[in-house]
């Protein structure tokens, strides 16, 4: 028996396609498209002129060192971010899923930073490690450490870290939460019955079950460690000290808002574009196989 | 469907007479928060309320390259602003949008407004003019850098607060005694760019770009790999090895430390006098900035920073009169020696220095006068004229990050300086072939 619903005629199929369509075409294809266009070029600030350079902008950037020294930095700093945001969050989700009483209150609390906006979060974070009046940092050098991420790349890069990851352990949490709720207790109580603990219940049952979720936000995160963490390197660094946190999104902003060199910052968006399409397509490819749904 | 039409006929030729009586808007968009702010509106205030033609809005479009970025989106769209606030860095750029923008000349020149280019202080009005003497924008906002001095801190440490420190060779004497004698930070600064190369490669007379500095071409090349200014960054350098000179960021974040009374000596642009005044819980010194005895013509004089006023183009006659009056007004003697002293930006006419002076104020405030001696005790020469490099906001930020590395003790300055050398040239020629 044909279980699919069916529409009659395709008015109303399309009709109801068209939204996401719409939304989809005038905030994606219409601007990468017009990304992919002004990269061939080399226009003036105004719009008054512009020459074309056929690929001239690609041969600048990719000639350049230090663009291509950021392909690591952001590299490092996605990986980083990703590993920062999930496994608190896991880990925060596994126990929140262990409490009787009170998850509710919890629950609230974690999701609590996801509301931040990334430029606040860098503000705030900034502001415990400023290297003059900020409360960590004063900390630190009574333990003897002192803490410069105005000069140390090091320190900088975890200090941006913390700061992307922090927002995005929230959204993590509830993916996580949610997931656990829907692991069959008739499984963990059979484990239970035939002796495992609770951590061993954990990496052997729990965990792959969490693998669809694991495998979906593995993907999103990296995508936000990509595009949307530019607010925070803003406000915390700059991409300082040296190049230590210019990652390539930041790069994007500050040669075309900054710099107003809109070449430029058009093909590393197009850049850009192609290599989280490359990584999306490895991580279905490859990754996807071990994850069962 | 006739009668409606003749009703809306009507009624716009009634409406007519009002709209003419009505004030011919001009729109000015700046740059400026806070005390500065505030100045700035009520500078337009009294315009507002000095005659009855034209209405002056000035609205803050955020820090200096996100009111530039506002500008160029505004005429993208062709809602662009009469009049728009434009760093000193950015004046290459706007050089370039020929179109974009209608020279100041020229608007002074068609509304009638008064205007004598010469009342102009030379230092200050040769960064926006071009080579024959015609200027492009008008002078707003322009300081110049000089070393801030805590007394207090000095006396501390044990080192004589009236101690000589003109030169750097002094300063650099005096930061020993200032290490010996427990001072935590003995020098700190802010823009280190704009201070620790731009002017001190104008202040000893040496080039920091070919082609006069960017004034005589586009095909200019950066020379801040020379002699004079690896010798003072590698001086600098080894200042911050020793915990002599403490490094804070980018911009002025140093003013922080400094105005909290943790610093001695602190290099920074005479503008940071009202910020020092307001919060500075000690005895404090303005001094001409250093130089390095016995390095090129030093001292020659210091560059300017800050901002110019733009006039953009696509607006009618009218109201470009209204600018012309508003530009005159803003450059009216007791505007200019007011904002002078209120702020410790340089008054940008001759007459308003001199009208401070008359008034007694360099005498009741030692000090405020330095930042003026410095900028015109000389004539400016090519070197000392000022800077006119495209893309130079994104070279500002590669020569911050070769500094960086200096500090860091990760590069000698010399590597540091051949390498911003050659990631600026890349840009210079980038911006070249743009402007063509």
């Amino acid at each position: 028996m044909e279980k699919r619903v069916t529409f009659k005629g395709w008015k109303l199929p399309l009709l109801l396609i068209a939204p996401q369509v719409i939304i989809s075409a005038v905030f994606f294809f219409y601007p990468a498209g017009q990304a992919i266009w002004q990269s061939l070029f080399i226009p003036d600030p105004f719009g008054l002129s512009s020459r074309f350079v056929g690929l001239g902008n690609f041969e600048f950037l990719l000639s350049d060192p230090f663009y291509r020294a950021s392909f690591l930095t952001t590299a490092v700093f996605s990986l980083l971010v990703t590993l920062c945001s999930m496994i608190p969050a896991l880990f925060l989700a596994v126990i929140a899923d262990r409490l009787i009483k009170g998850s509710g209150v919890y629950r609230t609390m974690l999701i609590w930073p996801y509301a931040v906006a990334p430029a606040v979060a860098g503000v705030l974070w900034l502001f415990m490690f400023n290297t003059r009046v900020g409360v960590v940092s004063w900390y630190l050098g009574q333990l003897g450490y002192d803490w410069n991420h105005v000069l140390n790349g090091g320190e900088a890069m975890g200090l941006v870290v913390v700061a992307s990851a922090w927002g995005r352990i929230s959204y993590n949490f509830l993916f996580f939460f949610a997931a656990l709720q829907a692991v069959p207790r008739s499984v963990i109580e059979a484990a239970a019955i035939d002796g495992a603990r609770f951590w061993r219940r954990f990496f052997t049952i729990v965990l792959p079950l969490l693998s669809p979720t694991t495998f979906f936000l593995l993907v999103v995160n990296i995508v936000y460690a990509f595009f949307e963490t530019f607010g925070v390197i803003h406000t915390i660094t700059a991409g300082g000290p040296q190049q230590s946190t210019t990652i390539l999104v930041y790069k994007v902003f500050s040669d075309g808002f900054v710099g107003q060199d809109l070449g430029s910052s058009s093909a590393q968006s197009v850049i850009l574009l192609v290599v989280v399409g490359i990584l999306t397509v490895i991580q279905f490819k490859y990754l996807e196989k071990r994850v069962h749904y | 469907m006739k009668s409606l039409f003749a009703g809306l006929a009507l009624t716009s030729t009634v409406l007519t007479p009002i709209a003419a009586s009505a004030q011919t808007e001009v729109q000015f968009w700046h740059a400026f928060t806070g005390r500065l702010g505030e100045l700035v509106a009520a500078q337009v205030d009294t315009f507002n309320a000095s005659q009855s033609e034209y209405t002056v809005v000035q609205s803050h479009k955020g820090n200096y390259s996100e009111t530039l970025n506002a500008g160029i989106a505004a005429f993208r769209a062709g809602e662009q602003p009469h009049i728009l606030m434009v760093f000193e860095v950015g004046t290459a750029t706007m050089m370039s949008a020929k179109g974009a923008t209608k020279p100041v000349f020229e608007v002074m020149a068609e509304s009638g407004a008064t205007f004598d280019p010469d009342a102009y202080i030379g230092s200050v009005k040769g960064y926006y003019t071009t080579t024959d003497g015609d200027m492009l924008s008008l002078p707003f906002n322009s300081s110049t850098p000089v070393l801030w001095v805590n007394r207090d801190a000095m006396s501390a440490a044990g080192v004589d607060p009236d101690t000589d420190l003109s030169t750097w060779q002094n300063v650099g004497a005096v930061l020993d005694q200032l290490k010996a004698g427990g001072e935590e930070c003995p020098l700190v600064t802010a823009w280190q760019s704009w201070i620790h190369l731009e002017n001190l490669s104008a202040y000893h007379d040496v080039p920091f770009a070919s082609q006069d500095n960017g004034f005589a071409g586009l095909d200019t090349e950066l020379m801040l790999n020379g002699e004079g200014q690896v010798a003072h960054l590698t001086a600098m350098g080894e200042w911050a090895q020793d915990g002599k000179f403490i490094y804070t960021g980018r911009r002025n974040e140093g003013g922080a430390n400094f105005r909290a009374g943790e610093c001695a000596l602190f290099t920074e642009s005479s503008a940071g006098y009202a910020g020092i005044k307001a919060e500075a819980e000690f005895d404090f010194d303005v001094r001409p900035l250093p130089y390095w005895d016995g390095v090129g013509n030093a001292p020659q004089n210091t560059i300017i920073g800050g901002a110019s006023l733009w006039v953009l183009e696509g607006h009618d006659a009218a109201e470009y009169k209204g600018v012309g009056e508003f530009l005159a007004y803003l450059s009216s003697t007791d505007v200019q020696a007011q904002w002078h002293q209120d702020t410790g930006y340089l008054p940008i006419t001759s007459a308003a220095g001199d009208a401070t002076r008359d008034a007694g104020f360099y005498e009741a405030n030692p000090g405020t006068d330095v930042a003026v001696i410095q900028m015109t005790a000389k004539q400016p020469t090519a070197n000392s004229k000022g800077l006119r490099l495209g893309s130079f906001d994104q070279i500002r930020g590669i020569i911050d990050e070769e500094l960086e590395a200096i500090w860091a003790g990760d590069k000698s300055a010399q590597e540091a300086m051949d390498s911003a050398k050659e990631r600026g040239d890349a840009l210079l020629r980038r911006f070249e072939s743009a402007n063509r």
